[in-house]
């Protein structure tokens, strides 16, 4: 039995924030993967809960006139997966979500909770952070927009605050068409994992193919946060994609703009070696990707 | 054989699938309170004062007592046989609640309560007042001079016991190599001097460690516990609670595997205790994961500092290891897994001159160290394989061809007596190097180069059966007839997962003549009304507890037939029982042509052969007998048990209920034996292993059920990979345990487990029953270490300790200049 002082269920966006701004130790619960395993652990218990799992405009995936996405936080991870908007504009985002957990956590776990937990490990954050993502927040003084580049403020900290929903996550045409891209998870077994380390590397090749017209790389547990290694994406830019120079280049530049930590669970210098060599390696799969004709619409 | 040997489907299959299997918690009354342990926030010290004021007053809360409250008795929680001599005898050192800390998590109080809602919320509340000490988290830090004495009123110091032994009294080390030197000459020889390392493990059972008690009318306290060990826990809650054994009541339902953690009694006498001081009112006492995996029995991390010496062709002259293991807090198995680790090193290969090992079992305020699968030997095989292939590797020979010529030979005698008899170890090895293609992969991985390399590596092992005589062996069993004719057979062997009710009920309807639709075994045991047997530890139970089965249903086979030449009006010499039926005898003229030997090619020159009559106790018909004569087959049906049953139970005449129970004092033992053989690939810039293929070649004598077999073995070779890769429990400088959960210990998922290839070798074996001999356990023993000799292969980097985990790989990579 989980010990749960009091339970609201939202019906819309509104009403989850009105019942977060009238309980101020209420935590927001959708899947429930993350909030219950800390209740279970004695962090909260007692304490009250809101959930915003039932409400309908939080779920989904829609494209918008202009090419925009807008993805519903309470979609979770199994169904972005096998969205079809998700698959045809951002296939790498689905495979990202695609190593979270098991599959029970997967059906269970959502992206918004992914990303508003605050964790740099989560396996949707190298992705977003080279997507641009845009964190649509409702609160009690209204709507705001903050790019998820902007969002984390430190380990399991953001920018979001107690009695704020997001409501959508918004990925722009412009951050998404015409690239590909490969996020690679890390971890010390195949599943049931959370990552040592994460890495998305996404580029866009011109016409011929041949070139590497804009690049992009994000990081998870490579830093306190998730990060994106924006020098090294200027140096990737217009360099030719079959240089085989290039992966020396990721592999070691990267490491000028990381920060990971040593814990009991991995190695500063274990992190650094995973660093460079998953960033050759997504970089290598990205262009492999991109020159099948795979990019995305 | 009928019916032993065939793969038929488990007794408990359907019951198990389809979730109606009872396992303890679902067996608990409503009103059930809720019980949760109190633990310490520190690792060495003592509680000065327990503060629960503010802990009564949450609501739902019955009852909390502390350390302060609980009786002052030690007892043991080995699931031992009790031993009649006071110096064999288990050590009790520990407390139902403790003053003395002498782990982080360590049980101070217990909290009772409606549910566990409350109980939590109280737990929180209990303000603990303690007298610090430094935590003694290592062996070295344990055994340093300034190191607190953790168990004052039992040892001198932090060495619970110390074992010395060698092949030979006058055996030592140095002296081997001064006239190794002499003969061989110092050129011609190969030595190895390393430090190797083993973790602590959790074995990580699926169902938690789990009870609830309650006192029943007649004044017994009734413990429902999730046990391998039924009996042995009655005895260990008479000395915890200092109550008679037959006021002591314990059932076992069907449990969620153990692996060894459930052969120690972990809170059931606590559990007992709590009940009792809730006026005997049901109480239940679950474990969270977190509790299962740091608070109640791991394997014994292990260190071994070990020396090898042999020739440059090859030839093993003589080895030696000092060998000390992290045994925790408390005392548990006591000295036996150490004990068990020292004599598995010695005896797996043969050395020219000698070989030493010492054992030395330490406290430590950490997990304590129990029973897991393989009892010490996945260590000893860790050290005297990584031994072997390091000198392999430095004097460039074939690591086969090495265990060929150095193993234990064929009849090898234990120095406790323990024979090996049916010997299939050799032909393990060429099956097992068949299978991988060894020599091929040994010359195709030879000289690779780039980032990603492969490599072959072997391990083997032998593995002794039951315990004698180390320690008792008994076992008793009971068959009652039914009015339908049909028969249950009740044991205190347990079923817990290894599919013990299947190959017992096939033992039983093998020797009985009946078919298994007619066989009813009971699962649950139930002190009050189960016979004793010991329970479900070591690979014994087919083994020793098969011996009872086979025991009873011989003299209840006896007796149905009696009765059947009483109804017949015929001797019984002329029936026999076929298929649920009396049948007419009919010998055949000369018997039934024994089939040949189809191993007899394996066994080795030199091996003395076996011959029931020398068997060590008078049972020789009874150990060979499998009930089925050889030289008759059934003639005419001239009764139907059912018939049979229905007069025996109803005669006016003659009315008799037919039963049977013995008690089977088992004074057999021998080796069972195998090796594992894997191939793999090595991705050094991540250090991370892939296993293409492996195998496990077991030698465990007549398989009773192939298919349950298979599944056992692919069992044990999972727990492997994750022992040689990923699982090991860690602590931080406080000494508490940092990785004590599912997600951060890690065990292997299926998608990591590769396919797992699985052979045997049968030899029909002297000492078994049914001709079969130890499996439970061995298929956890060679697989880390293989993997370790087939890193070596691809890379040429000797791992010195497991887990092998990436990191860990990717700094050896380094330092080798690899990556």
């Amino acid at each position: 039995m989980y010990d749960i002082g009091k339970y609201y269920e939202a019906s819309c966006a509104q009403e989850a924030v009105r019942l977060l701004q009238e309980h101020e130790d209420a935590e927001i619960i959708s899947g429930g993967t993350d909030v219950l395993v800390k209740l279970r652990s004695g962090k909260g218990a007692g304490g009250t809960l809101v959930s915003i799992h039932e409400i309908p405009e939080l779920h989904g995936v829609d494209r918008r006139p202009d090419g925009t996405l807008v993805i519903g936080p309470a979609t979770c991870f199994t169904d972005l997966t096998n969205n079809p908007l998700i698959q045809e504009c951002v296939p790498y985002l689905g495979e990202a979500v695609d190593t979270v957990g098991g599959p029970q956590i997967r059906n269970q776990g959502t992206i918004g909770g992914n990303i508003c937990n605050g964790a740099t490990s989560a396996d949707s954050a190298a992705t977003m952070q080279t997507l641009n993502a845009v964190m649509i927040l409702q609160g009690p003084d209204g709507i705001r927009e903050v790019p998820v580049t902007e969002f984390y403020t430190g380990p399991g900290r953001t920018v979001r605050a107690h009695a704020e929903v997001c409501t959508a996550i918004l990925i722009r045409p412009e951050d998404y068409v015409g690239f590909t891209g490969c996020y690679m998870k890390y971890g010390k077994r195949a599943s049931m994992e959370i990552a040592t380390l994460g890495c998305c590397v996404r580029v866009k090749l011109s016409a011929d193919k041949k070139t590497i017209e804009e690049a992009r790389i994000g990081y998870g547990v490579a830093a306190p946060t998730p990060i994106r290694c924006r020098r090294t994406e200027a140096l990737l830019a217009g360099r030719s994609a079959d240089d085989p120079q290039i992966y020396d280049l990721i592999g070691e530049h990267v490491l000028e703009e990381v920060n990971p930590r040593s814990s009991w669970r991995a190695s500063k210098e274990f992190r650094i070696q995973l660093i460079s060599e998953l960033a050759r390696r997504a970089l290598r799969e990205a262009i492999a990707r991109g020159k099948d004709g795979e990019s995305h619409a | 054989m009928e019916t032993v040997g065939k793969s038929y489907k488990r007794v408990d299959a359907w019951g198990k699938v389809s979730g109606e299997a009872k396992y303890a918690n679902d067996l608990m009354p409503k009103d059930c309170l809720q019980a949760k342990v109190v633990r310490s926030t520190i690792a060495n010290g003592l509680v000065k004062s327990i503060d629960i004021s503010e802990a009564q007053k949450v609501p739902g809360v019955v009852k909390i007592l502390t350390c302060f409250d609980a009786p002052d008795i030690q007892f043991p929680t080995a699931g031992h046989p009790w031993s009649v001599e006071a110096a064999h005898q288990d050590v009790p050192d520990r407390k139902l609640l403790n003053t003395r800390v002498r782990q982080w998590g360590d049980e101070i109080a217990a909290i009772v309560a409606e549910d566990n809602v409350a109980a939590e919320r109280a737990a929180r509340l209990v303000k603990v007042e303690y007298e610090e000490y430094e935590p003694i988290v290592t062996v070295e830090q344990a055994l340093a001079p300034e190191a607190t004495v953790l168990h004052p009123d039992i040892r001198k110091d932090n060495v619970f016991a110390h074992n010395s032994f060698k092949t030979s009294p006058d055996y030592d080390y140095e002296e081997a190599k001064k006239k190794a030197v002499e003969k061989y000459g110092e050129e011609n020889l190969i030595e190895v001097s390393e430090t190797y390392r083993t973790p602590r493990i959790s074995h990580c059972h699926l169902e938690v460690c789990t009870s609830w008690a309650y006192v029943d009318t007649n004044g017994k306290v009734t413990v429902v516990s999730s046990t391998q060990i039924p009996h042995i826990m009655r005895r260990v809650i008479s000395q915890a609670l200092g109550w008679p054994v037959g006021k002591i009541r314990v059932i076992k339902p069907y449990i969620g595997g153990g692996f060894g953690n459930k052969q120690d009694v972990i809170d059931e006498p606590l559990n007992a205790w709590l009940s009792i001081q809730c006026g005997g009112r049901p109480v239940c006492l679950e474990l969270s994961r977190e509790e299962c995996v740091a608070m109640t029995r791991t394997r014994h991390a292990c260190k071994g500092v070990v020396r090898g010496l042999a020739t440059k062709d090859g030839k093993l002259l003589a080895r030696e290891a000092d060998i000390y293991t992290n045994k925790g807090a408390y005392a548990s198995h006591g000295h036996a897994i150490t004990s068990g680790i020292t004599t598995n090193f010695k005896d797996i290969f043969h050395d020219e001159y000698g070989c030493r090992a010492d054992g030395y079992s330490v406290y430590t305020t950490s997990a304590v160290s129990g029973a897991m699968r393989a009892y010490g030997v996945p260590q000893a095989a860790f050290l005297a394989d990584s031994l072997a292939d390091d000198l392999c590797y430095k004097g460039g020979f074939d690591p086969l061809k090495f265990r060929m010529d150095n193993c234990v030979p064929p009849g090898f005698v234990a120095s406790t007596g323990i024979t090996y008899y049916t010997y299939s170890l050799k032909e393990c090895m060429r099956r097992g190097a068949e299978y991988i293609h060894w020599d091929e992969k040994r010359r195709e991985y030879a000289n690779q180069t780039g980032p990603v390399r492969r490599g072959v590596g072997m391990s083997f092992f032998m593995y002794k059966v039951g315990v004698y005589p180390i320690s008792l062996e008994t076992s008793s069993a009971r068959m009652i007839l039914n009015q339908d004719g049909s028969i249950q057979v009740e044991l205190s062997a347990t079923e817990i997962g290894q599919g013990a009710d299947t190959v017992f009920s096939q033992m039983a309807a093998e020797t009985l003549g009946f078919t298994m639709d007619r066989v009813y075994i009971i699962s649950t045991q139930d002190t009050d009304v189960a016979p004793f047997d010991t329970g479900a530890y070591a690979s014994r139970q087919s083994f020793v507890s098969g011996k009872a089965v086979k025991k009873c249903a011989l003299k209840m086979r006896a007796r149905i037939l009696d009765y059947a030449s009483y109804m017949l009006e015929r001797p019984a010499e002329e029936l026999m029982i076929w298929q649920n039926n009396i049948c007419e005898k009919i010998h055949i003229p000369g018997g039934v042509k024994e089939e040949a030997d189809p191993y007899a090619d394996f066994l080795d020159a030199g091996v003395k052969e076996y011959d029931i009559h020398d068997l060590p106790n008078g049972e020789a018909a009874i150990l060979r007998d499998t009930g089925v004569e050889k030289d008759v087959k059934p003639g005419k049906v001239l009764l139907s048990m059912k018939e049979l049953s229905e007069n025996a139970f109803y005669s006016l005449d003659r009315s008799e209920h037919i039963t049977a129970e013995v008690t089977s004092h088992c004074k057999e033992n021998t080796f069972a034996s195998g090796c594992c053989f894997v191939d793999l690939e090595v991705d050094m810039p991540l250090g991370q292993v892939k296993v293409n293929n492996i195998v496990n070649v077991h030698d465990s004598g007549t398989l009773l059920n192939p298919q349950l077999a298979e599944a056992q073995v692919h069992g044990g070779m999972a727990m492997g990979l994750g022992y040689g890769l990923t699982e090991e429990l860690l602590y931080n400088e406080q000494g508490r345990p940092l990785n004590d959960n599912l997600l951060d210990f890690k065990i292997p998922t299926a998608m990591d487990v590769p396919n797992l290839h699985v052979e045997f070798v049968q030899m029909d074996d002297p000492m078994g029953p049914y001709g079969n001999k130890a499996l439970g356990e061995p298929p956890a023993i060679p697989v880390a270490p293989a993997i370790r000799n087939a890193i070596l292969h691809a890379t040429g980097v000797s791992m010195k300790e497991i887990p092998m985990t990436q990191q860990k790989l990717v700094a050896a990579f380094k330092e080798a200049g690899l990556i």
